[in-house]
């Protein structure tokens, strides 16, 4: 890994820093695929940054972290430039002080991959309209995570009603295991669903969502019951034929149960932040299930 | 649940209605929970028992037990996917189960998991016997029964045949007898075999026909694992989602192709089988020439199995011979020498070899195909063990541009433009063209342009293997030859190898090289080289 500090910086220097790096390195213009704009605080800059370079790992990308620090001193713009022998792609990570912490756009833009997709990730606080956001204008793809947030349900809501195509959060990501475990056990004729609950930790933003897009697809009433966690524990339909329902007390391995058939376990881990993200920048096209089920959410509460 | 004599009628009855289905798309438009927007959710296989022939050979240990745990952890297996080993020893469930972890602990490509270990040793059951012993597939089909009842399989059932194919005659005759190739009414029973189909057209059909004694045809999936590679797959994404290639991809504009697979191993402990069978028929007849059927022919109408399937067929109906197999084939044998800073011995001299074997471990072929696009391009195919490196790759060599308005010193060193794609080691796609030299004079010299799959994209690039099995247990069959392609092969293949029974002993090539002299020559006389890879 090859580091490289800029203080009191522009991002004409930045990138003219970048182009010597990678001649230094013997390094040719990688197959980058996309740009992630990482838009978070210091004490999150780790965590996100990991995760986004494992990503990396399999979407090559410019990571550019944006860091707005203290809005009262002068202006001013510190890079740290990252150039890894291990992991594909290049990393900024941007400090900006003073007045241009408004205008954090100004020193993004000037180095976005040209002609290539732009992914913007706000790890914990997240503007209530993403696609209105000056870093989130640039960007097709933004990705918020409600977990992280003071209320996560709430946030949701005040997002969805923000909502535009491009949008999506990672409580949704976090829930694509259990949708296709549902979804299997759909495979198999379930005959109809009357009603069902969603059981999960206290203030699980994934829960409700995950209700609400199971009422949008089955059309039926779904509840939300808490649990005592981790993360959600449960999901139990009503059907014609008895209860039909994933259980999963561990985090781990969940049981599928349906009525007429032997109990089954089923591996369902939790996963890790990159996964995450990793599963967020395989399609960067609009996620309209994503869309219709946080849009119903929003109209129920 | 205590009848033993069959599962549960609600099993059975639920699982019918999906194993009618064998499409995923026709699963789609029933389950209310599915939508083809919906692209987060990955295609999963109905439930199944996945019948394991050979749990104790390299294969399986290497490559299907690892691929069917990765299937496992990337969440793709279904509910009640069960395991069941069949082979020729004294083990209970934990012996093959202990095999599975074993080698899955060393050679799956995702780490382990032990939530994900439990989900499948669950599913995982032994039926020790022999191939001939009629009890032990009376055995096999009771358990098949019990793990329908206990796990909610609803009788459908692949059956892989990782075994040698002397076998195949009477592992088909047996599963036809205990009435286990036929499918009841909303289940599924599919077969997987492993190359070589036959050793030339004649034994091919005579499989075939053993096969399809017991099994029609769609239920037949022949694994030529080439076509699971991510590589191989975006031959196809490459040529019919660009518009950059396409309108270049005819003789107008290439001058010849060249299709590869250097080994740099030996026979190892193949011995057995490969003596008699030779680098041809282990190679050329499936990989390569499925290689060239996708580089050369004709869009699809659309990438389901008959479409594509037909497009091949044309093609490879479409190939001729050239007059002359003199001139315009070669083959040899390595013989001692040194590969890669190790001493390594001769093909002669391998164990289990005869001292006279005329088995060649080198073939290189020029084709042509007959229609409009390739008339006159020559497609070069060669493949060979103890060659120089590991290497496969499609190379499509552009004609010189017809006018060059530079001096002709200028250009002394320009090559062809190239298009090659990497199969194998190192996946993805290079572009070769001329480029100025920087300085005053205008000097050109080739230069490459990588996109390099293996380096970006390994992470989550799946093995061949995992796509291709969940694919069987889909009921998904583009990807896996047709008999028909199998037989149009072996007539490309069959003419040569008749040639080269009357030719004598192979010309020796010294180990680590790139093969016998007379296949430069061959080149040669067409006025062309090998890539050097």
């Amino acid at each position: 890994m090859t580091t490289f500090m800029l203080a009191d910086t522009t991002a004409g220097k930045i990138s003219a820093q970048l182009t010597q790096l990678r001649h230094q390195m013997g390094a040719p213009a990688i197959g980058m695929v996309l740009t992630l704009v990482v838009v978070c605080e210091e004490r999150d800059q780790y965590d996100s940054l990991r995760a986004a370079t494992e990503a990396a790992r399999e979407h090559p990308s410019r990571i550019l972290v944006v860091i707005n620090r203290e809005t009262d001193e002068a202006n001013r713009l510190d890079a740290e430039l990252r150039i890894g022998e291990s992991a594909p792609g290049e990393t900024v990570v941007l400090r900006l002080y003073g007045e241009l912490t408004e205008h954090a756009d100004s020193v993004v833009s000037p180095l976005l991959l040209p002609d290539t997709p732009v992914v913007a990730w706000w790890p914990s606080r997240a503007p209530d309209v993403p696609s209105a956001d000056s870093i989130g204008v640039l960007a097709q793809r933004r990705l918020t995570d409600a977990k992280n947030a003071d209320d996560g349900v709430a946030s949701l809501v005040t997002r969805a009603k923000g909502y535009a195509p491009g949008d999506t959060d990672l409580s949704w990501a976090r829930l694509t295991p259990w949708r296709s475990l549902l979804a299997a056990a759909f495979d198999q004729p379930v005959g109809r669903v009357h009603g069902g609950v969603v059981e999960a930790s206290a203030g699980n933003p994934s829960a409700p969502l995950l209700a609400s897009w199971l009422s949008e697809r089955l059309g039926a009433e779904m509840d939300v019951a808490d649990s005592g966690g981790p993360g959600l524990t449960a999901v139990r339909l009503a059907t014609d034929e008895g209860e039909l329902s994933v259980v999963r007390t561990d985090a781990r391995l969940a049981t599928l149960s349906r009525p007429g058939q032997p109990d089954r376990n089923v591996a369902l881990a939790r996963r890790h932040l990159s996964e995450l993200l990793a599963e967020e920048l395989r399609r960067l096209d609009t996620d309209e299930i994503y869309g219709a089920a946080v849009k119903r959410l929003a109209r129920l509460r | 649940m205590s009848d033993p004599a069959g599962p549960p009628e609600e099993a059975v009855a639920v699982a019918a209605a999906v194993a009618g289905t064998s499409t995923t798309l026709e699963v789609a438009a029933a389950n209310p929970l599915r939508d083809p927007r919906d692209k987060r959710l990955p295609r999963v296989a109905g439930p199944c028992v996945m019948v394991l022939f050979g749990v104790t050979g390299d294969l399986a240990k290497r490559k299907l037990l690892p691929a069917i745990y990765d299937l496992g952890n990337r969440g793709l297996l279904p509910p009640g996917f069960s395991l069941v080993g069949f082979a020729r020893r004294d083990w209970q469930d934990q012996d093959f189960a202990k095999l599975t972890h074993d080698a899955v602990k060393t050679h799956a490509r995702t780490p382990f998991r032990e939530e994900v270990w439990k989900q499948i040793r669950e599913g995982i059951h032994f039926v020790p016997g022999e191939f001939s012993d009629d009890g032990a597939f009376d055995a096999l089909a009771m358990a098949l029964k019990e793990i329908d009842e206990l796990r909610g399989t609803g009788g459908n059932y692949a059956f892989y045949l990782s075994v040698p194919p002397k076998f195949f005659p009477v592992v088909v005759e047996q599963l036809k007898r205990t009435g286990l190739a036929e499918a009841p009414d909303g289940s599924w029973r599919r077969v997987v075999i492993e190359k070589p189909f036959g050793h030339d057209l004649r034994s091919a059909h005579e499989l075939n026909e053993i096969t399809t004694s017991a099994f029609p045809e769609s239920s037949i999936f022949r694994i030529d694992h080439y076509l699971g590679k991510e590589t191989v797959q975006n031959i196809m994404a490459l040529r019919f989602a660009n518009n950059l290639y396409e309108p270049i991809w005819n003789r107008s504009f290439v001058d010849h192709v060249q299709i590869t697979m250097a080994e740099d191993i030996g026979i190892g402990g193949r011995a057995g089988y490969y003596d008699g069978i030779g680098a041809a028929r282990d190679v050329i007849q499936n990989h390569l020439l499925q290689l060239l059927a996708l580089v050369a022919m004709e869009d699809p109408t659309s990438f389901e199995a008959s479409s594509l399937r037909r497009e091949k067929e044309k093609v490879l109906k479409a190939v001729r011979l050239p007059a002359d197999l003199a001139a315009n084939t070669a083959r040899g044998q390595y013989a001692a020498g040194w590969q890669g800073g190790e001493k390594v011995v001769g093909y002669l001299e391998e164990e289990g070899i005869s001292k006279r074997s005329t088995t060649e471990t080198y073939a290189a072929v020029k084709l042509e195909i007959a229609n409009r696009r390739w008339a006159g391009v020559p497609f070069y195919l060669r493949t060979g063990k103890r060659l120089g490196r590991r290497v496969t790759e499609v190379a499509v060599v552009f004609q010189k541009a017809p006018h060059l308005p530079f001096s002709a010193d200028d250009t002394e060193i320009l090559g062809h433009n190239a298009l090659v794609v990497r199969v194998q080691p190192d996946e993805g796609i290079t572009v070769r063209f001329g480029s100025k030299v920087p300085g005053t004079a205008m000097e050109v010299r080739d230069v490459s342009m990588d996109f390099a799959y293996g380096e970006s994209f390994l992470e989550s690039s799946p093995e061949a293997y995992e796509r291709l099995l969940l694919d069987v247990m889909i009921g998904d069959p583009p990807l896996f030859p047709h008999q028909r392609e199998v037989e149009l092969s072996w007539k490309i293949l069959d003419p040569i190898e008749e040639f080269w029974a009357t030719q004598g002993q192979p010309e020796p090539y010294p180990s680590g090289s790139w093969g016998p002299p007379a296949a430069d020559a061959m080149m040669a006389r067409d006025g062309r080289v090998w890539r050097r890879l």
